[in-house]
């Protein structure tokens, strides 16, 4: 393994780091509102049913992105349906989608020979196959997802925490709740193709984890959030260029040793305490 | 008490006898009828308890009046436009979620105006870092802060202290005073007696064709 510095200054890899920063912003602030509704395993299911729509399109000649896309809105459909559950059997039908969606990527990649690359790419997590196309669309993904949360957050927070207030005035949050599903859906479907599955759902999972540990506000949480995404990114976007290791894999070792430093941090001071 | 504040959703019209909420001979359940029949009216300006012992569907009652429960039998009327506001018994768990006491009273546009002086100042403390008893508090007057016409009371005086019983029987009386309706479930007979103009009994279900 050998260092390789004069990388992180080679403007070839300037656009996949600039596509990568929106998504290191915004999916720790959708986790957030996932963590906070007992929902992140659904991230991860939706991030792989993404993947293998991508891939089950590839053998249709569309492009990626549309499948997956359709992919992470199916997932999301399904997600949806199981809102009616008990809590227990919707974590289940997050974990059947995901395996569907793992089970189905796997044998693409196995038995298409036009699938290996992107499915490498997306389970590797290799964001350096990115251009000026999915730079513009994750911008464009990061401006509406971020009017959206500002646009659903009160009814999201109250319908959580007084669930009969809409009930209660004839009204539903039901709506809040779907229109949330689907801007999910599609952030995870866009950088999925963007960064791979594991490393969206790290930015999803592990941010909001350490902040709901460590804010001391729901305001301050989402910025604690979206900073530890971008630092998570920034540190792994440059030892993966340094070490020439695959992003996604990197990315996630970073933010699981983050998530490790602050369970440790938070034992320390409650048994100091 | 200054954070008394009078209803911004007013109805659009009462029922007759300036009632916003009656129900005639009400038999309320999940899968099946757990308690009725159960008549009562709430109007304007009015805080009406209910009591009964332990087990008789009192909170199936309220949580059937906003739709939350089935309604198997009798008659619900409801003032046209009625906001109505309800504070369950049971609340979603707070452990871990960074939410400060401020923000909750945001969700419903509650002020923290008038909230008592143990509270006051840990507005901006993390909810799961306080007390029981001050989570039940600053939820209760999320939901009395919020611009419904009729609040929904179940238990209020769960995990309240003294000071913190006193304190919620003052606020219902002056913001009744203002023309709020209220309708609280308790098993605690000294604060219905304290707070309440009249009471309704709520009587267990005998047998399944009672």
């Amino acid at each position: 393994m050998t260092l390789q510095t004069e990388l992180l200054f080679d403007p070839l890899f300037l656009t996949p780091f600039l596509t990568g920063l929106p998504y290191a912003l915004l999916l720790p602030l959708l986790g957030a509102y996932l963590r906070l509704k007992d929902e992140w395993l659904a991230a991860l299911a939706l991030a792989q049913t993404a993947a293998a729509g991508a891939l089950v399109v590839l053998a249709l000649a569309w492009p990626p992105a549309v499948g997956g896309l359709l992919g992470a809105l199916v997932a999301a459909a399904g997600k949806h349906g199981a809102e009616g559950l008990a809590p227990a059997l919707r974590g289940a039908a997050y974990a059947l989608l995901l395996l569907f969606g793992w089970g189905v990527a796997v044998l693409l990649v196995a038995n298409l020979p036009v699938a290996e690359r992107l499915g490498h790419a997306l389970l590797d997590g290799q964001l350096y196959f990115t251009g000026t196309a999915e730079l513009l669309t994750a911008l464009a993904v990061l401006a509406v997802a971020i009017l959206g949360v500002a646009f659903l957050s009160r009814a999201l927070l109250t319908a959580h925490f007084f669930p009969d207030h809409f009930r209660a005035r004839g009204r539903s949050a039901s709506r809040a709740h779907l229109l949330f599903d689907l801007l999910v859906a599609a952030a995870l479907g866009f950088a999925t193709m963007s960064v791979g599955v594991m490393a969206a759902f790290a930015l999803v999972f592990v941010p909001p984890f350490l902040a709901f540990h460590r804010a001391g506000s729901w305001r301050r949480g989402l910025v604690y959030a979206m900073g530890c995404g971008l630092g998570g990114y920034v540190a792994a976007f440059a030892l993966a260029l340094l070490l020439d290791q695959p992003f996604g894999a990197v990315l996630s070792l970073v933010l699981a040793a983050l998530a490790l430093l602050g369970v440790l941090r938070a034992s320390a001071g409650r048994s100091g305490a | 008490m200054s954070g008394a504040q009078a209803p911004s959703l007013a109805p659009d019209a009462v029922l007759g006898g300036g009632a916003l909420l009656r129900g005639d001979a009400l038999v309320a359940g999940y899968d099946r009828p757990v308690v009725g029949p159960v008549s009562f009216t709430v109007a304007a300006g009015e805080v009406v308890g209910m009591a009964g012992p332990n087990g008789c569907g009192k909170s199936t009652l309220l949580r059937a009046l906003v739709g939350a429960a089935r309604l198997f039998g009798g008659r619900l009327e409801r003032a046209p436009g009625l906001a109505v506001s309800i504070q369950n018994q049971q609340q979603p768990p707070l452990d871990g979620v960074p939410l400060t006491g401020r923000e909750l009273l945001a969700l419903t546009g509650a002020s923290p105006s008038g909230l008592p002086p143990w509270l006051e100042h840990r507005l901006d403390e993390r909810l799961d870092r306080l007390s029981g008893g001050q989570r039940q508090y600053l939820s209760l007057w999320a939901s009395l802060g919020s611009d419904a016409a009729l609040v929904i009371l179940d238990e209020p005086t769960n995990n309240l202290d003294p000071a913190g019983v006193a304190h919620l029987a003052e606020a219902l009386r002056t913001q009744a005073a203002a023309g709020r309706a209220f309708l609280v479930v308790s098993h605690d007979a000294d604060f219905l007696a304290c707070a309440c103009q009249r009471r309704v009994a709520v009587v267990p279900r005998t047998g399944d064709g009672a």
